[in-house]
C-alpha cells in the first residue's frame, strides 16, 4: 500500500518549509488586512468575515507546520539518537537536518502564533 | 573513517608540482596587480577600501559630536550638518557594514571551505571595482557641497524636492543602486561558493557555523535589496522625469517609498550582525578550545532570523498612521525575532561554560560588544511595541537604541575578528597590551557617548537637528555624549594604530597561533594557490582531529596537486555530502572585470548629472565588456573530457545545467530581479488600494495590446525550450533555425508591449497610474532586451562552433533565464491588461 505520507527526499531545501510557511502566513495575514482597511467592504465582508477567515488560514498554517515537523522528527529518526550529529556519515548529516528542520518547525509554530495574536485581540482597523 | 592518499612523491616530483601551481596562481606584479581577481587580493582590497570610508563616516561622526556639544553652536552650517549625517549614515551602513563582511567573506572563506578559490573570482573582483567607484563618488560629493542631505532613508517629498535637496539625492540613489550590484554579485558567488565548493567530504552536518551564517545571509540579500533597487528606479524616474511616483497631488504617495525602504532597511540590520556574529561562532569555541555548544541551535538561530527578520519593517513605520491592525502584526513579529537572536547568545555562554575560556583581546571585543549589543536588544524590544515608539520615533532614544545595536552587534564582533585573523593574512599577532587599552577606551568611551542618548531622547530630543536653545535641558547630555565619542574614537584610533605599525620587531606568530580547529588555519600566506592539494575532511574541528592533514596537504597528497593543464582549477562538490563531482576551472587575472565595473560606473555617474551621450557610450561599453567577458572566459570547451585530480579519481571538465556552478549564479541572480519585479507590482496593487480609483478615470492599455504581448512572450518561451531539446540532440540546424524565431518573437512582444499605453496617449507624468503601467512595460522591455542579446550570443556561439549538444551551458543559462522571463511579462501583461475590468 502507497502512504499518504511523502517518502524522506535527499535536499537541502526542506529545512527551509516551516519559516516558509511562516512567511507566507505573515504575508497574507498582513496582505488581507491592508486591503480590508485601505477598502472596507470590499466583496460586501465584513471585518470579523475576514478576521475568522485568517484564523482558520492561520489553523492550516500551523497544521502544515507541525506536519512538516513530524516529517522532520522521522528525518531525525524519532529522536533516536542525540546531537552533536557531527560524524563524517550520511547518516549523522541526515539526523543533523531532521533536528535542525524541527528546531526550526518549533519556531516558525510560535512565530505563526504571535502573529495570529492581533486577530484574536483586536476587533477592528483602528486607523 | 579511511581515505586512500595519493601517492608520497620524490622532492624533485613535488618540487616541479609546485612551481607548476605557483605559476599558474601568481599575484601579478607591477600595476598589474589591480588586475588580480584571486580571492586573498579581491578580499583584502575590499576590507581596506571598506575600512577607509568607516574612518571617512567615523570623521563626519565627530563633526556632528563637535556641533551639537554646547547649545546654539555655529560650528558648521545647517546644510553642511545636513550633509554630514546623511552620508554618515549612508557610508556607514552601504559602504561599511555590507561590504566589510563581503570582504571577510571573500577573503576567508575558501580557505575555511578548503576549496582553493570561490567559484567567479572574477565576478569577485567586478563586485570590488563597482563598490570602490560608487563609494569614491558617494563620499567624493560632500567636498563639492553636494551631497545627498535628506537622511540616510532618503524620505520623499523632501528628497523629491529638487529645490531642498539638489543633486545630493541622485548621487545617493545612482551610487547606491551601483553599489548594490556589488552586494548581489557577492551574494551569488557565497552561496554558489558555500553551497558546491567546498572539500569533499565537508557534509552540510559539518560546515563552519560562518559559512551557515554566511549562506543566510547571502540569501538575505536577494530578497532585500531588490526591493530597493526597484524603489530607487520610481524615485530617480520622478526626479529625473517628474513620474509622479511619490507626489501624492498626482495620485502617487510618500508611503510607498518608505514601504520599499524599510522592506530593505530592517533585513539589512540582521545582514550586518549576523555575520559579525558569524565571527564570534569561529572565535568563542577557539578560545574556549571546544567545539561549539549546540551546532544545530546555531543554524536554527541564522536560518530564523533571516525568515522572521523580513516580518519586521513596518516598525520603522509605526507612526504613520497605519491601521492598528497592520502595526500589530509587525509588533508581533519584532518580539518573535528575539528567540533566536537570544538562542546564540546562549549557546555562546554555554559554550564558554563548558570549556576553559582564554580571555584573549578578540575574546574581550566579543564580549564586551554582546554585551552592549544585549542592551540595545533591551531598548528593541521597547520600541518594538506601538505605544512606546510613538513617545521615542526620531528621538535620541532611537540614535541610542540603533548605535547600541550596530556598534554592539557589528563594529565590536569586527575588531574582535581584525585581532583574530590579522595572524592569518600577515603571520603576526597584534599587541594585546594595546588591544586591551583600545578595548576599555572604545567600551567605556561608547556607553559613555551613547548611553546619555536615550535620555535626551526620553526629554524630547528629535533626530537630526543641527543644534538647540539652551533653556531644552539636553546640553549635559549632549556634552557627555561629546566628550564619549571622542574617547571612543581615540580606542579606535588604537586599533588603526596597531594594525599599521610597522612590525619588523614583532616575531612571526605559529601558523595556527590560536589552536583554532577549522580550516582557515591552513592557510600559507606566502602562497596564492590556497591549498597545495584539497584535502577531504571528515571533522567539523578538522584541525583538532585530523593531525596529519597539513602534511598531507604540503606532500600533495590530496585532490588537485599539480597544474599540469595550465588552468586554475578547483574541486565541485555535492550540495548535501560534499561528494566531488567536477573539476571547476576559474579565471584568472584580468583587466576586463576593471574595464566593465568603470564602464558600468561611467553609466551611473553620467546619468546623475544627465550627460545622456556619455551615458549611451558607456552604456554600450560595459555591454561590450560584458560579452568580451563572456565569450573568452566562460563556457569554455575543455581540452578533453575528463581531468585526472589525483587520488586514483577523474572528474569531468564540463558540466551544464543544474549540475553546473554557471546555472545556479544565473537561477540566483533571477531570484533577486523576480524580487525587483515583484517590488514594482506591489506598488501597482498599492497605488490600487489607497485610491477608490487609482486609474483616476484615465485610459489604460486596453486589454488587446498586453494579452497580444503575453502571448507572444508564451510562443517565444516554448521556441527557446524547443531549441533546447532540440540541441540536445545534436540538430545544429533546427536548434539555430528555433532561436532565430524566438528572437523575432521576442522583439515582437516587446513592440506589442509598447503599443499598450502608447495607443491609449498614457502620460506618465500626469498621474500616477499610466506611470506605474509605463514603469511596468519599461521593466519588462528591458529584460526583453537583455533576453534578445542573450539569444543572439547563443547564436554566435553556436556559429563558433562553442555552442553543441554536448556542450550546452550557455543554452541552458539562457532557457533558465527565459524561464523568469515569462514569469516577468505574463506577469506585467496580465496585472495591466486585466486587472483594471476585475477590480
Amino acid at each position: 500500500m502507497k502512504s499518504v505520507i511523502p517518502r524522506e527526499v535527499e535536499t537541502l531545501w526542506t529545512l527551509f518549509t516551516a519559516p516558509t510557511v511562516w512567511a507566507l502566513h505573515f504575508i497574507v495575514c498582513y496582505v488581507v488586512m491592508a486591503i480590508y482597511c485601505a477598502k472596507p467592504g470590499i466583496y460586501g465582508l465584513g471585518f470579523n468575515d475576514f478576521r475568522w477567515g485568517l484564523v482558520v488560514f492561520t489553523l492550516l498554517a500551523l497544521g502544515f507546520i507541525v506536519f512538516a515537523g513530524y516529517l522532520a522528527w522521522r528525518q531525525w529518526g524519532f529522536g533516536s539518537d542525540d546531537p552533536p550529529h557531527d560524524a563524517a556519515t550520511g547518516q549523522d548529516r541526515r539526523l543533523f537536518q531532521g533536528f535542525a528542520t524541527l528546531l526550526l518547525s518549533g519556531l516558525s509554530f510560535v512565530a505563526v502564533i504571535y502573529t495570529a495574536i492581533p486577530l484574536i485581540i483586536l476587533a477592528e482597523c483602528q486607523t | 573513517m579511511t581515505v586512500e592518499l595519493g601517492p608520497l612523491l620524490t622532492e624533485e616530483e613535488r618540487a616541479a608540482q609546485e612551481k607548476r601551481l605557483r605559476d599558474i596562481w601568481r599575484t601579478p606584479s607591477g600595476w598589474r596587480y589591480w588586475t588580480s581577481v584571486n580571492n586573498s587580493q579581491i578580499g583584502l582590497w575590499y576590507g581596506c577600501t571598506a575600512f577607509v570610508f568607516m574612518l571617512f563616516a567615523g570623521l563626519l561622526a565627530l563633526l556632528i559630536r563637535l556641533q551639537l556639544a554646547v547649545p546654539d553652536n555655529d560650528l558648521v552650517s545647517a546644510e553642511f550638518f545636513n550633509q554630514a549625517f546623511t552620508l554618515h549614515g549612508t557610508v556607514m551602513m552601504f559602504l561599511f557594514a555590507v561590504p566589510i563582511f563581503e570582504a571577510v567573506a571573500i577573503f576567508i572563506l575558501p580557505s575555511m571551505l578548503g576549496s582553493r578559490e570561490l567559484p567567479f573570482p572574477r565576478l569577485s573582483a567586478f563586485g570590488y571595482w563597482s563598490f570602490a567607484i560608487g563609494g569614491v563618488f558617494v563620499c567624493g560629493s560632500i567636498f563639492f557641497n553636494a551631497a545627498p542631505n535628506s537622511g540616510w532613508f532618503m524620505y520623499p517629498p523632501l528628497a523629491t524636492d529638487k529645490e531642498q535637496s539638489g543633486i545630493g539625492a541622485d548621487i545617493w540613489l545612482l551610487g547606491l543602486s551601483f553599489i548594490e550590484v556589488a552586494s548581489i554579485a557577492a551574494a551569488v558567488e557565497l552561496i554558489v561558493g558555500i553551497m558546491k565548493c567546498r572539500a569533499p567530504g565537508m557534509r552540510v552536518n559539518m560546515m563552519p557555523l560562518f559559512a551557515w551564517y554566511l549562506l543566510v545571509v547571502a540569501g538575505m540579500i536577494l530578497f532585500a535589496f531588490p526591493p530597493l533597487i526597484a524603489g530607487d528606479l520610481l524615485f530617480e524616474m520622478q526626479r529625473m522625469f517628474d513620474w509622479p511616483f511619490f507626489d501624492s497631488a498626482r495620485g502617487g504617495d510618500p508611503l510607498l517609498w518608505q514601504h520599499l525602504f524599510w522592506i530593505f532597511g530592517h533585513p539589512e540590520v540582521y545582514i550586518i550582525f549576523l555575520p559579525a556574529i558569524a565571527l564570534m561562532a569561529m572565535i568563542v569555541p577557539t578560545f574556549s578550545q571546544r567545539p561549539i555548544v549546540g551546532y544545530s541551535w546555531i543554524v536554527l538561530a541564522a536560518v530564523g532570523t533571516g525568515f522572521l527578520s523580513f516580518g519586521l519593517w513596518v516598525h520603522h513605520m509605526f507612526t504613520t498612521g497605519l491601521p492598528q491592525i497592520s502595526l500589530a502584526f509587525f509588533s508581533a513579529a519584532s518580539e518573535a525575532v528575539v528567540i533566536p537572536t537570544g538562542v546564540q547568545i546562549f549557546v555562546f555562554i554555554a559554550t564558554m561554560l563548558a570549556g576553559r575560556v582564554i580571555f584573549s583581546t578578540p575574546m574581550l571585543f566579543g564580549a564586551g560588544g554582546l554585551a552592549i549589543f544585549i542592551i540595545g536588544g533591551l531598548t528593541g524590544v521597547m520600541v518594538a511595541l506601538v505605544p512606546f515608539d510613538w513617545q521615542a520615533h526620531d528621538t535620541y532614544f532611537i540614535v541610542a537604541h540603533l548605535h547600541y545595536v550596530l556598534i554592539g552587534g557589528m563594529l565590536f564582533p569586527v575588531t574582535a575578528g581584525i585581532y583574530y585573523f590579522y595572524p592569518f593574512f600577515s603571520g603576526k599577532k597584534l599587541s594585546d597590551r594595546l588591544g586591551k587599552i583600545a578595548f576599555w577606551l572604545m567600551f567605556i568611551g561608547f556607553n559613555v557617548a551613547f548611553f546619555p542618548m536615550h535620555f535626551a531622547g526620553l526629554r524630547g530630543m528629535p533626530r537630526r537637528v543641527y543644534t538647540y536653545p539652551e533653556e531644552m535641558g539636553w546640553d549635559w547630555f549632549n556634552l557627555i555624549s561629546t566628550i564619549g565619542a571622542f574617547v571612543f574614537a581615540a580606542g579606535f584610533a588604537l586599533v588603526l594604530l596597531d594594525v599599521l605599525r610597522p612590525k619588523r620587531n614583532v616575531p612571526a606568530s605559529p601558523v595556527n597561533p590560536w589552536n583554532a580547529g577549522t580550516m582557515e588555519w591552513l592557510n600559507e600566506k606566502d602562497e596564492n594557490w590556497g591549498y597545495r592539494s584539497i584535502p577531504v575532511v571528515h571533522s567539523r574541528y578538522p584541525l583538532w582531529d585530523q593531525p596529519d592533514l597539513r602534511q598531507q596537504i604540503a606532500e600533495g597528497r590530496f585532490y588537485l596537486p599539480d597544474a599540469e593543464t595550465g588552468h586554475r582549477e578547483t574541486l565541485v562538490t555535492s550540495v548535501l555530502d560534499g561528494k566531488p563531482l567536477q573539476v571547476l576551472r576559474v579565471g584568472g587575472s584580468s583587466k576586463v572585470t576593471m574595464v566593465a565595473a568603470f564602464m558600468l560606473g561611467g553609466v551611473f555617474i553620467s546619468l546623475t548629472y544627465e550627460w545622456w551621450w556619455i551615458t549611451i557610450l558607456c552604456a554600450i561599453g560595459t555591454l561590450i565588456s560584458i560579452l568580451y567577458w563572456l565569450w573568452t572566459g566562460t563556457a569554455q570547451i575543455p581540452e578533453t573530457e575528463n581531468r585526472n585530480a589525483g587520488m586514483g579519481q577523474s572528474f569531468p571538465l564540463y558540466v551544464s545545467g543544474p549540475a553546473s556552478v554557471g546555472w545556479w549564479a544565473m537561477f540566483i541572480t533571477m531570484v533577486g530581479d523576480g524580487t525587483a519585479f515583484a517590488s514594482l507590482i506591489f506598488g501597482y496593487f498599492f497605488y490600487w488600494t489607497i485610491h477608490d480609483d487609482f486609474t483616476a478615470g484615465a485610459a489604460g492599455p486596453g486589454m488587446m495590446w498586453p494579452l497580444a504581448a503575453a502571448a507572444l512572450f508564451i510562443a517565444a518561451w516554448l521556441a527557446m525550450m524547443a531549441a533546447r531539446s532540440v540541441n540536445d540532440r545534436d540538430r545544429t540546424a533546427t536548434t539555430r533555425l528555433l532561436l532565430v524565431l524566438a528572437l523575432a518573437l521576442t522583439l515582437c512582444g516587446t513592440a506589442a508591449g509598447f503599443m499598450g499605453p502608447y495607443t491609449h496617449d498614457m502620460e506618465p507624468t500626469r498621474h500616477v497610474y499610466p506611470a506605474v503601467v509605463w514603469v511596468l512595460v519599461i521593466w519588462t522591455s528591458a529584460h526583453s532586451a537583455v533576453a534578445i542579446i542573450m539569444q543572439a550570443y547563443c547564436l554566435a556561439r553556436s556559429f563558433a562552433g562553442r555552442l553543441t549538444g554536448t556542450y550546452d551551458q550557455d543554452l541552458r543559462n539562457v532557457v533558465l533565464y527565459w524561464h523568469f522571463m515569462l514569469a516577468t511579462a505574463v506577469g506585467t501583461f496580465a496585472t495591466i491588461g486585466l486587472f483594471p475590468s476585475l477590480r
